[in-house]
């Protein structure tokens, strides 16, 4: 199999913060449509392609948003003043560029602060290079969102980008569609709004209701100098969840995960992920409970600007669900 | 006036009750539906010509308040908060304690002898007490009981030109705009949830959206304005006079960007003024109902008030009137797009 690197990019290129993910939803729909029987939206916004069968009924989690910031005021001088949306290190940020939805960017700034510990979102603000608040008002307005910028590059067999969290995911979701054969009944659901609270993914597994469920989401990794300790490395293979914050998988789905691994000479690891979730955390949740699992892709560095995958990790876990799809 | 009436009653999340049989008399005749859940929200329908779409309002019956934790031998009670109380504001107030409503006043240590790192905090709840003139437990058993609500003892007052001050605004102001929609009539059906319990955790709402299921929700709050000296201009939040507050994003709900739009257009148009409600702080019952079932289109507007959760809030009449005209306008003009 070889990687489609364009579409890649142009997924993590694409602006997409959570409350604002039609663009990303449209990309995605371009490569999908031909491949599905029915392309529907739900009340949320989540963009499911279902393939028919009469198999299994089984859902497939992708979540189409990334962290950002949205703007709360507009000073007279033309600064910006934002909040958060997501979970974003602010002590990470200043500096960094930002793009609005129509493409206009901007830096971030911080007021001087006499005291570093009073260091807040607060005392950030977003310069577009307007001269006053009534030039700024042409180009963004409040709550408007911006996505961070975060060019997208290869390093040997890594790639390095802003946004493989979730769009890589997504990646893997649309190759695993494309190539699947299977008589399961199959929807694949491009989840809105996870980064601030999976709250896409449970209305969309409310409405499918389905047998099953795979999330498809990047996790960390604890193979860089003195990190936090993880047994999960780069380019050892698609991650199967044992347990995050939202999840502690079934072993029945877990051990079902791994035979499909080994059956297939697929590299995987197990993944325990002290910190966050994934939209498999409200699904398994949802209605009576729904047996859900996930597979991660290992990411260095998520939620910078220069997230981190390798190539035949991605490759893994796309050989991986197209084979979970099919049993 | 409806807004004295409604926030002179006493309704502490759980203990709604009084709130409850206030509305359900004033909005009887006005409804075609009316009746109460298990969770204890009141709901009031109104059939439309069409069968859809459902809009459900929502606004919630309870306020911040306390509860008895323990009676102490010296007959003075232990209390703990329920909801988000400011511990700050406590000190020499007077309360209503239990359905008898027994006069009380929140006592601490006198400040002469207090030592001095004690003045320099505020006084935890744990150092605060309430002395209802009882001199034993015994005593003080005749007349409350652990678990009893011990409510802010302040009544509604006009202020200035056209201001209110008043306890519970948050959110009988919105109830008070649910009612006014009520007796209005629409195309669509319309389903009035007063809500419970939002202040501990927006439990009631998810509830009433689940029992509903409609396709369009709007919730109407009483909302943090901090329109005041000492706030930089970029955390106000909301400003009193400039009309009802639309929300884009807080804990609990991102905003569907796309309505907001249309519902400005539709104020401009018809010369309501409007705000965003520009902090991402806080959340409403809308938090609930976007993710109840299937999901739910849900927005929120928010009459600014000062001084929420606190024994005196204040909000601006004509920022009311201005609330009700654009919930109006927005269950005529906007919610059938909830449908496409």
């Amino acid at each position: 199999m070889s990687l489609n690197i364009e579409l890649i990019k142009k997924l993590t290129q694409t602006y997409g913060p959570s409350g604002s993910e039609e663009k990303v939803l449209q990309v995605i729909k371009e490569e999908v449509k031909n491949f599905c029987d029915e392309i529907t939206y739900d009340a949320l916004g989540n963009m499911i392609c279902r393939k028919t069968g009469k198999g299994k009924k089984i859902m497939v989690a992708a979540h189409t948003d990334e962290i950002g910031l949205m703007i709360t005021h507009i000073e007279d001088e033309g600064f910006l003043r934002f909040t958060t949306i997501g979970g974003v290190s602010v002590e990470q940020i200043v500096g960094r560029r930002v793009v609005f939805k129509n493409g206009v960017q901007g830096a971030i700034g911080v007021e001087y602060l006499e005291d570093k510990k009073d260091f807040r979102v607060e005392k950030l603000y977003i310069d577009i290079g307007a001269k006053n608040k009534e030039e700024a008002q042409k180009y963004v307005n409040i709550g408007d969102s911006a996505s961070f910028a975060g060019e997208f590059i290869e390093a040997g067999n890594r790639l390095i980008s802003k946004a493989f969290d979730d769009r890589i995911g997504c990646y893997v979701v649309i190759e695993a569609l494309k190539n699947l054969k299977t008589e399961n009944e199959v929807y694949f659901v491009f989840t809105v709004q996870e980064e601030v609270g999976t709250r896409g993914a449970a209305a969309a597994a409310y409405n499918i209701h389905p047998d099953f469920a795979v999330a498809v989401d990047v996790t960390s990794t604890g193979d860089t100098p003195k990190a936090k300790k993880m047994a999960v490395s780069l380019g050892k293979g698609a991650a199967i969840k044992v347990m995050d914050r939202s999840i502690i998988v079934s072993p029945s789905v877990r051990e079902m995960m791994i035979e499909v691994a080994k059956e297939n000479n697929i590299p995987y690891q197990l993944e325990i992920l002290e910190f966050g979730g994934t939209d498999a955390g409200p699904i398994h949740l949802t209605k009576g409970g729904i047996p859900a699992g996930v597979i991660s892709i290992p990411t260095r560095y998520v939620h910078s600007i220069s997230e981190m995958v390798d190539k035949n990790d991605i490759e893994a876990s796309i050989e991986l669900l197209k084979k979970v799809l099919e049993k | 006036m409806l807004l004295k009436e409604l926030t002179d009653l006493m309704g502490a999340s759980g203990d709604e009750k009084e709130v409850r049989e206030k509305i359900k008399e004033i909005v009887k005749p006005y409804v075609d539906e009316l009746y109460v859940d298990k969770m204890g929200n009141l709901i009031a329908c109104k059939k439309g010509k069409k069968e859809k779409p459902k809009v459900m309002l929502a606004a919630h019956m309870d306020e911040v308040a306390l509860m008895v934790k323990s009676i102490n031998e010296d007959g003075t009670l232990s209390f703990s908060p329920v909801g988000g109380v400011d511990n700050r504001i406590l000190v020499s107030k007077t309360v209503k304690v239990g359905e008898k409503r027994v006069n009380g006043v929140i006592g601490a240590k006198p400040i002469h002898l207090q030592k001095r790192e004690e003045q320099q905090k505020p006084l935890d709840f744990d150092a605060l007490y309430i002395d209802i003139g009882a001199t034993s437990k015994e005593e003080a058993l005749k007349h409350v009981s652990v678990g009893d609500y011990v409510y802010f003892d302040a009544n509604f007052e006009l202020l200035g030109n056209g201001y209110v001050k008043s306890k519970a605004l948050d959110d009988r102001i919105g109830c008070n705009v649910l009612i006014e929609i009520l007796k209005r009539d629409y195309e669509y059906p319309v389903c009035a949830a007063f809500t419970v319990q939002e202040e501990v955790g927006l439990r009631g709402a998810g509830v009433a959206a689940y029992n509903i299921e409609p396709d369009f929700a709007i919730v109407v709050e009483g909302t943090v304005a901090a329109d005041v000296s000492d706030s930089e201009p970029h955390l106000v939040s909301t400003e009193l006079g400039k009309g009802p507050a639309i929300s884009l994003m807080d804990r609990t709900t991102l905003y569907d960007k796309k309505i907001i739009n249309k519902i400005v257009k539709i104020a401009e148009e018809n010369g309501v003024p409007y705000q965003f409600r520009r902090i991402a702080s806080g959340g409403n019952d809308a938090g609930k109902i976007h993710l109840t079932k299937g999901g739910i289109k849900a927005i929120a507007v928010s009459v600014p008030c000062r001084y929420i959760h606190s024994f005196n809030s204040v909000a601006f009449l004509e920022d009311f009137n201005n609330t009700v005209k654009l919930v109006d306008l927005i269950i005529k003009n906007i919610a059938k797009e909830a449908l496409i």
